[in-house]
């Protein structure tokens, strides 16, 4: 028997606006820019929406209704799921739907999408339980395989988790720390006694990520018999397909045959022989553990690096994460919440992603998913803003 | 194939470039790009004979000079008064100040006829000389080049460093002469070499030259024609020991270059951050109105003019500066931020400038958006990590724009349209 396992990350981040500095001290709202640019979140959590989460959402309920044995899992950010709220609830609607299947596995994440596990465990806590209720108040389910910011794995992530009772973790299989191993058994993280270890097929998922409609490529045009032929050659237990959602009709625009694409995949895959459709807590219960995976360093999903240099490569990544974190005691005892809310959503990974210089091949990537001009332009408006709420913080401790 | 090439040894393509005279000798970019291209084109093999109009004893017409450690370029100097940048007005002032008798017999009355004088002269130049194609920079150059290219037939390339409408920011107050040589220089060319996509467009809409013949060719920044030395300008160095930010303009105090804008933003910087200060290195048509300026809005005590500096000061002056900002209301390229990026001082470039089409790591705004050029000076005096990373990217950024590149790029050109014999 061997399983697909998909994941898909749902996220949007609250941009921040063209901050100033001559806005400080007169505007404490960071995030509602109204422009017709990209930093107008309204507009985004619209036009994603549109393009991408409603017509994907809308076809895989069809999917699970036509194929009971199909299994997939969500991990929505807490700060993506309010926007949907507010801004696209239709969408919100359609997601409630398929979790309703039972056919759907809600992960666990944190709810503003940081890298808080790095900087600050005790706000990391929070922020997991906070994502946690958030979960159970909409979907009625409790996560129970767990997933951090950008795929980011440790092994002192894994022991956390283990202790706090997830029956699965998930993180990137980079093969300069798997070795010889393949990404497509279970593992036991070191130092941990129950938990599993699932580890993301880059290869493959990034065949439909990021290479699906590039004609440079040499397998495009990528059919859905051609990828169901290879998912059944893989060997192993478990072919872990992560990616995010958006590759739905906003990376990979419609026009270039995905939705088509994704609608026959079901079929196609189950033309291969004892092979069936699991999600990861199901993974986890299903297949032994193979061996122990030890991962000292932190490991992401970015990048060519595969670690955390797109978020904290250069001094103004590392000085703004400085600050915010720096700020966690001051926020907690000033204990308002309009504060301590801003305050976490400067944390969203995303706007230390937006900082990142480093312009050799991922370059391009990360001009694609910024809305600044520039670096610098964003880490301007990032500090000008922190500047403003830490000018709050001070009048609310005096 | 390999054996006729070992029969015939690769032919030197022989340049006849009509330029102008290099640093330390010359102000502004122009003479630093001849330099620059010049050498770097010899370097991949070319011969150049490099003629420049300079001011010669009466007694000798011309004077050949062999370039010190350039042994393929030989330059000659023709006596005129023309330099860069001349105005009519500079020109007659230039002209008037000159001792002796009968100056009429040498020199042109006017700015026009001293053109048509050195056009002249690069028709004797072209029938002396052996070359293979010509190559003029500029529109006080372009006469010289035509004139060369009707006695001799040899195909000409004409070097778009600056236009008219840059020269004027914008189209009010254009001179009607120098656009006419300007276009007629574009016109007689075989190919328009352009600075930036900037000067390409400009060129194109304004001179109503066909844009597949005008090809863009970045300039570069080499060790040759960055600033080196040290020390002197002790003052800035108390500035900064007592607790200043120095926020440096470098370039000529003219509209183009938008000194009044660096003015402008200095007083919103000042009224968040006094201990800021502004330095204008560089002197042009616009010094009294920009001294004024400042005093009018009260920060006069807040704004330094050095005059204009070359070598070590002008070394010293980047290195000491805090932030560098080229706030051009037109640049057709602007050399002066990568001399800054090189030494490792973050800069601040209009986006009405051609290196802000290729340089990644600078801070960039519109010339006019003085709140957003206060804006990030503020922010870079107040964020460490903004500065450090803008140092650290932009100085490995300068090194990889390069006269070498450019060099290639106009020697693949240059061999479009001429073969050596």
């Amino acid at each position: 028997m061997k399983s697909v396992c998909f994941y898909f990350q749902v996220h949007q981040p609250y941009r921040v606006k063209r901050y100033r500095v001559f806005d400080i001290g007169n505007d404490p709202e960071y995030f509602n820019d109204r422009s017709e640019s990209d930093l107008n979140n309204r507009r985004i959590a619209e036009k994603v929406a549109r393009k991408s989460y409603i017509p994907t959402t809308a076809l895989l309920l069809e999917m699970l209704k036509r194929h009971p044995e199909l299994r997939v899992s969500y991990s929505f950010s807490g700060i993506a799921l309010e926007q949907l709220e507010r801004y696209a609830p239709e969408a919100l609607d359609l997601f409630r739907k398929v979790v309703d299947t039972g056919q759907v596995e809600v992960l666990g994440e944190t709810y503003y999408h940081s890298l808080s596990f790095f900087y600050s465990p005790s706000e990391f806590e929070r922020q997991v339980g906070k994502h946690r209720d958030t979960i159970r108040r909409i979907f009625g389910v409790w996560p129970r395989a767990f997933r951090n910011t950008e795929l980011s794995y440790r092994n002192d992530l894994a022991s956390w988790a283990d202790k706090a009772g997830y029956t699965a973790i998930l993180a990137e299989g980079w093969d300069p720390i798997l070795g010889w191993r393949s990404p497509n058994y279970v593992y036991r993280p070191k130092g941990t006694e129950n938990i599993k270890l699932l580890l993301k097929n880059y290869r493959l998922s990034d065949d439909v990520a990021f290479r699906f409609s590039s004609r440079e490529w040499s397998e495009w045009p990528l059919t859905t018999e051609k990828f169901g032929a290879w998912l059944g050659e893989a060997e192993g237990d478990t072919v872990n397909l992560f990616m995010d959602y958006e590759t739905f009709g906003e990376h990979q625009w419609e026009d270039t045959g995905i939705f088509q694409f994704l609608e026959h995949l079901p079929v196609e895959i189950a033309k291969n022989p004892g092979i069936n459709f699991m999600t990861p807590s199901e993974v986890a219960s299903a297949y032994e553990v193979r061996d122990e995976v030890d991962m000292p360093h932190v490991v992401t999903w970015a990048d060519t690096d595969r670690d955390l240099t797109a978020w904290t490569g250069n001094p103004m990544q590392r000085a703004a994460l400085d600050s915010v974190y720096g700020m966690e005691n001051d926020v907690l005892l000033a204990n308002d919440h309009k504060l301590l809310e801003d305050w976490r959503r400067m944390q969203t990974s995303d706007h230390f992603y937006y900082m990142c210089t480093k312009w050799s091949n991922d370059g391009d990537v990360h001009a694609y998913f910024s809305p600044y001009e520039s670096p610098y332009e964003a880490y301007i408006a990032y500090m000008n803003a922190l500047s403003d709420l830490k000018l709050r913080v001070e009048k609310v401790k005096r | 194939m390999l054996a006729f090439l070992s029969i015939f040894p690769a032919m030197k393509m022989r340049i006849l470039m009509f330029g102008w005279e290099f640093p330390p000798y010359n102000s502004g970019g122009l003479g630093v790009a001849c330099l620059g291209l010049t050498r770097a084109l010899a370097a991949r093999g070319a011969d150049i004979t490099f003629v420049m109009p300079r001011k010669l004893d009466v007694s000798s017409p011309w004077a050949r000079i062999i370039f010190a450690d350039g042994k393929n370029i030989l330059t000659r100097s023709v006596n005129s008064l023309l330099s860069p940048y001349l105005t009519t007005r500079s020109y007659a002032y230039k002209r008037s100040r000159l001792d002796g008798p009968n100056m009429d017999g040498i020199y042109g009355h006017d700015l026009m006829a001293e053109v048509l004088r050195y056009a002249a002269m690069g028709g004797e130049i072209a029938k002396e000389e052996q070359f293979d194609i010509i190559y003029a920079h500029d529109w006080l150059a372009f006469g010289a080049g035509m004139e060369a290219k009707r006695v001799s037939g040899k195909p000409l390339v004409v070097h778009v460093h600056a236009t008219e409408f840059d020269r004027c920011g914008g189209p009010l107050g254009i001179n009607k002469d120098v656009y006419d040589i300007e276009r007629a220089g574009m016109e007689a060319a075989d190919v328009v070499i352009a600075v930036s996509q900037l000067t390409k467009n400009i060129i194109v809409n304004n001179y109503g030259i066909p844009s597949e013949k005008v090809r863009v060719v970045y300039n570069g920044i080499d060790e040759t024609t960055a600033p080196s030395g040290g020390g002197g300008l002790p003052r800035l160095r108390a500035l900064k020991a007592s607790g200043y930010s120095l926020v440096l303009f470098l370039g000529r105090i003219t509209l183009q270059k938008g000194p009044d804008y660096f003015i402008r933003a200095a007083k919103r910087v000042l009224e968040r951050n006094p201990k800021v200060m502004f330095i204008l290195s560089g002197s042009g048509d616009m010094d009294k109105r920009v001294m004024e300026l400042a005093a009018s809005l009260g920060i006069a005590d807040h704004v330094i003019f050095t005059g204009f500096l070359q070598g070590a000061e002008r070394h010293e002056v980047y290195a000491a500066a805090d932030l560098f900002v080229m706030p051009s209301v037109s640049e057709p390229f602007g050399i002066t931020p990568l001399e800054a990026m090189r030494l490792g001082t973050p800069v601040l470039i209009s986006k009405q400038s051609g290196v802000s089409e290729i340089v990644r790591h600078a801070l960039k705004t519109d010339f006019w958006d003085v709140d957003e050029m206060a804006n990030q000076i503020l922010a870079l005096i107040k964020f460490p990590g903004l500065r450090q990373t803008l140092s650290n990217n932009g100085s490995a950024e300068a090194e990889t724009i390069t006269w070498a590149e450019a060099a290639q790029k106009l020697d693949g050109i240059v061999h479009e349209f001429a073969s050596p014999v």
